[in-house]
């Protein structure tokens, strides 16, 4: 099969699958991010909540009296922050910018204290970083206010833990929603891209004749793709009929006037009497001849060529018709005393194949032995079956006792105008032995030239069946 | 008998300032000269302690140990007031060893041994609970004869106020004012019931003896001079009453506290790691089994505190640290003095 190279932009699967993996990757990260955020936040609103309990829990057992304000920590009130966590304690209690107890380098609020609801921040305290909430409340002490200042701290260590085990939690998740997705993702790039292979394989399964349009369904994304297919092959159909068209034409209007001019110079040449005038005449039919011959030719390979894409296959009986083409030599070769020694079987040998292209291959076969064999020469055409049971190859072969290949190769030979060393007296085009071989090899067969024992060459040509 | 050792802190260090904390008692545990010294600080008598030291030295050959005794106020003043550098401290009041752990006086110390106590018997990986011990009642048989004996507070408030004439100047209990273990015991029991407001009432309107030490109510008991101790250390007590059937001890049911003996690693230890290592020691099965059997101090058993439900532990938990607040402490000793010393 052939096949044709060019530059790969890289595979769509591949990029694919890579956005999706980004893309998921993405989302991963951000579901990490936000539980984290998410549970750093909530986790700090209930510690804050507890912290604030605390310390409002103290700020309610303050009691004013005739000799000062009463100072009464509930024990529940530290007891609760122990209950999430093992977190340090530390408080100050404070009576008018006076600390009556407690810790007494607790830093204070920078903002003002007011209000019922404590006023919460976070500061570096014994090297470490504590979350406080500070209260303020006004307690009456013989007849004046006292402004009593309540600050609980504590440490963060519990939250942390919670936080970390969460923000783990979070990652094992977005680490599995990663593996599912990848997997999803080779499943999702499998499955958008089965309409391209399956449109691939139709096409490229189609027969070498098959110009029709596409007409499977396919995705409408790969739509205007294969519109594009169609308005493609419409216009190669009309390249190829076009060809055949010129072809034919060409055919027509270079055969007639040179097939005229022949029979002008054979009645002038008749009729002339002057032996000068004959012999231009006589040359001129020769030059003729061997242009109708070059013409000949000459179309026969473009048809050939032509139709080696554009293949019309039928059964065809091979014995009728080498038979045939020989019986159609048969008066070029009696005028040069030539003759046939045939060996053909008597059962016929059908095959499928292009009736046009094989005429061509075997007429252009005998011409050259007739060509190239010497008067009173015998060229031998065999045909036979070869292979188990005849289902192998057919081989057609030519046999002459020309002047041979004087060493010339084979493949040389069968180059487009290509002709032997020693054959520049005979008329020839050097397209003969090109149209054999290509037509062997577009029905798979194949094409050699040898030399023939006792001198003179073999043509082998040699087709599969079927 | 105490002592001021300030001399011994100018032996010990003439350059240092001398510490200006009274200790009981002290005794080196040799390993032959120039082997690596152990101090631990403790509030439980060498006699007790030493069993465990021997072992610990015979576990570990070459290591020195420094075994000083302290009050319990003393050890915190120690640890708090960068005294004197100490590698483990080892002390029955809770509430100051929570509070020299929450001030950062302590090293975190992880370990298989720390991992396996249980998570109301250690707090922050700093402080490490290694005895556990119920805090009882005493009667004294003789002095109760006729009388059904007290399951809970509530029956000893009946039977102190229907005999005022038995016991009068009768009862014992610990002076929270002089004794820490007493403050502890006192706060807990406050905290845990409103019938202790009620007791300390009625056993303030008997007379009551004050004590400082467990050991004394439990052989004035036994010398019959009084027919109840109420709060005294079970360990004492069982060890002091095994084989006499004078007196007996009562858990009381309604609630009993357990008190948790701790240990913690000194920030200010010159040896953290022998600390380190001597703790693990006291917490290796090995030196449980050892405080059990030999130290006449419980171990540490979650399994004997399910199976007594009144029996609480008092928790490693910052709450401890709201009775050692001086204001709460003054409050509370002033309410107690009100209402346990009449005259």
């Amino acid at each position: 099969m052939k096949r044709l190279w060019f530059a790969s932009s890289g595979s769509i699967r591949q990029r694919l699958i890579l956005q999706l993996l980004v893309l998921v990757a993405v989302l991963s990260w951000v579901l990490y991010l936000s539980v984290k955020t998410v549970a750093g936040s909530a986790v700090e609103t209930t510690q804050d909540a507890i912290l604030g309990s605390a310390t409002i829990a103290i700020a309610e057992e303050l009691r004013g009296g005739e000799d000062g304000v009463a100072v009464d920590i509930p024990y529940t009130a530290f007891s609760m922050l122990g209950a999430t966590g093992e977190d340090r304690v530390f408080y100050r209690i404070i009576i008018d910018g006076v600390t009556v107890t407690g810790y007494e380098d607790l830093p204070l609020a920078e903002e003002p204290l007011g209000g019922l609801s404590p006023v919460f921040y976070t500061r570096s305290y014994q090297s470490e970083t504590v979350r406080i909430a500070a209260v303020e409340r006004s307690v009456l002490v013989g007849n004046k206010p006292a402004r009593v200042e309540v600050i609980v701290g504590q440490t963060r260590s519990a939250q942390d833990a919670i936080v970390a085990q969460m923000a783990n939690r979070a990652a094992a998740l977005g680490l599995g929603f990663f593996a599912i997705a990848a997997v999803l993702s080779l499943l999702t790039a499998r499955s958008v891209l089965q309409p391209v292979r399956n449109l691939t394989e139709a096409v490229g399964r189609r027969g070498p004749q098959d110009l029709r349009p596409v007409e499977r369904p396919v995705p409408s994304e790969l739509a205007p793709l294969v519109t594009a297919l169609n308005q493609f092959i419409a216009r190669l159909s009309g390249a190829l009929t076009r060809t055949e068209t010129f072809i034919a034409e060409a055919a027509h209007h270079i055969r007639t006037p040179l097939a005229t001019l022949r029979a002008q110079a054979e009645i002038t040449l008749r009729q002339s009497p002057d032996e000068a005038t004959r012999a231009s005449l006589r040359a001129m039919i020769r030059s003729v001849d061997d242009s109708a011959r070059s013409v000949g030719q000459l179309l026969d390979h473009a048809a050939v060529v032509y139709r080696t894409d554009q293949r019309t296959e039928e059964e065809i009986d091979l014995v009728a018709l080498t038979r045939d083409i020989v019986a159609a030599f048969g008066p070029a070769a009696d005028l040069r005393d030539i003759g046939f020694d045939l060996s053909l079987p008597d059962a016929p040998i059908v095959m499928t194949a292009d009736r046009l292209l094989l005429e061509s291959a075997i007429r252009n076969l005998l011409d050259n032995a007739v060509k190239y064999s010497a008067l009173e020469g015998r060229i031998s055409v065999g045909l036979a079956l070869e292979g188990e049971g005849g289902a192998g190859l057919v081989r057609l072969k030519v046999c002459d006792r020309g002047r041979g290949l004087s060493g010339t190769r084979s493949s040389t030979l069968t180059g487009r105008f290509r002709r032997g060393s020693n054959v520049a007296d005979v008329v020839g085009s050097g397209l003969g032995l090109t149209i054999v071989r290509e037509v062997a090899i577009a029905h798979g067969g194949d094409f050699r030239l040898t030399e023939r024992d006792g001198g003179g060459t073999c043509a082998d040509l040699s087709l599969p069946l079927g | 008998m105490r002592r001021l050792v300030l001399a011994l802190g100018l032996i010990l260090s003439c350059a240092t300032v001398a510490p200006a904390f009274e200790i009981e008692e002290e005794r080196v545990f040799d390993a032959g000269s120039g082997a690596p010294e152990v101090r631990i600080l403790s509030t439980t008598d060498t006699e007790i302690f030493a069993p465990l030291v021997v072992a610990f030295q015979m576990a570990n050959p070459g290591i020195a140990v420094r075994y000083t005794v302290a009050s319990t106020t003393e050890v915190y003043k120690a640890i708090a007031g960068h005294e004197a550098a100490f590698d483990l401290v080892v002390s029955s009041a809770m509430d100051l060893q929570m509070k020299l752990a929450n001030d950062g006086y302590a090293r975190e110390h992880r370990s298989a041994e720390t991992a396996a106590l249980p998570d109301w018997a250690r707090w922050r990986d700093q402080l490490f609970a290694f005895a556990q011990e119920p805090v009882v009642l005493i009667a004294s048989r003789p002095e109760l004869e006729g009388l059904t004996l007290p399951r809970t507070r509530a029956d000893l408030i009946t039977l102190l106020r229907d005999n005022p004439e038995r016991f009068d100047g009768r009862i014992g209990t610990y002076d929270p004012n002089r004794s820490g273990a007493g403050y502890l015991f006192a706060t807990q029991d406050a905290r845990q019931s409103d019938t202790f407001w009620r007791l300390t009432e009625v056993m303030g309107g008997l007379s009551p003896k004050l004590y400082d030490g467990s050991g004394a109510m439990i052989t004035d008991v036994q010398a019959g001079k009084l027919a109840l101790a109420y709060n005294v250390l079970g360990s004492y007590a069982a060890a002091q009453l095994a084989g006499d059937p004078s007196a007996v001890l009562i858990e009381l049911e309604d609630f009993t506290n357990v008190l948790l003996r701790s240990a913690l690693i000194s920030r200010d230890a010159t040896r953290p790691e022998l600390g380190a290592l001597f703790l693990d020691f006291m917490l290796s099965d090995e030196g449980q089994t050892l405080i059990d059997r030999r130290a006449g101090l419980p171990r540490i058993d979650p399994a004997t505190l399910a199976s007594a439900g009144h029996r609480r532990p008092i928790r490693l938990d910052p709450g401890l640290l709201v009775f050692v607040d001086p204001l709460k402490r003054q409050r509370f000793l002033r309410e107690w003095t009100a209402a346990m010393v009449r005259r």
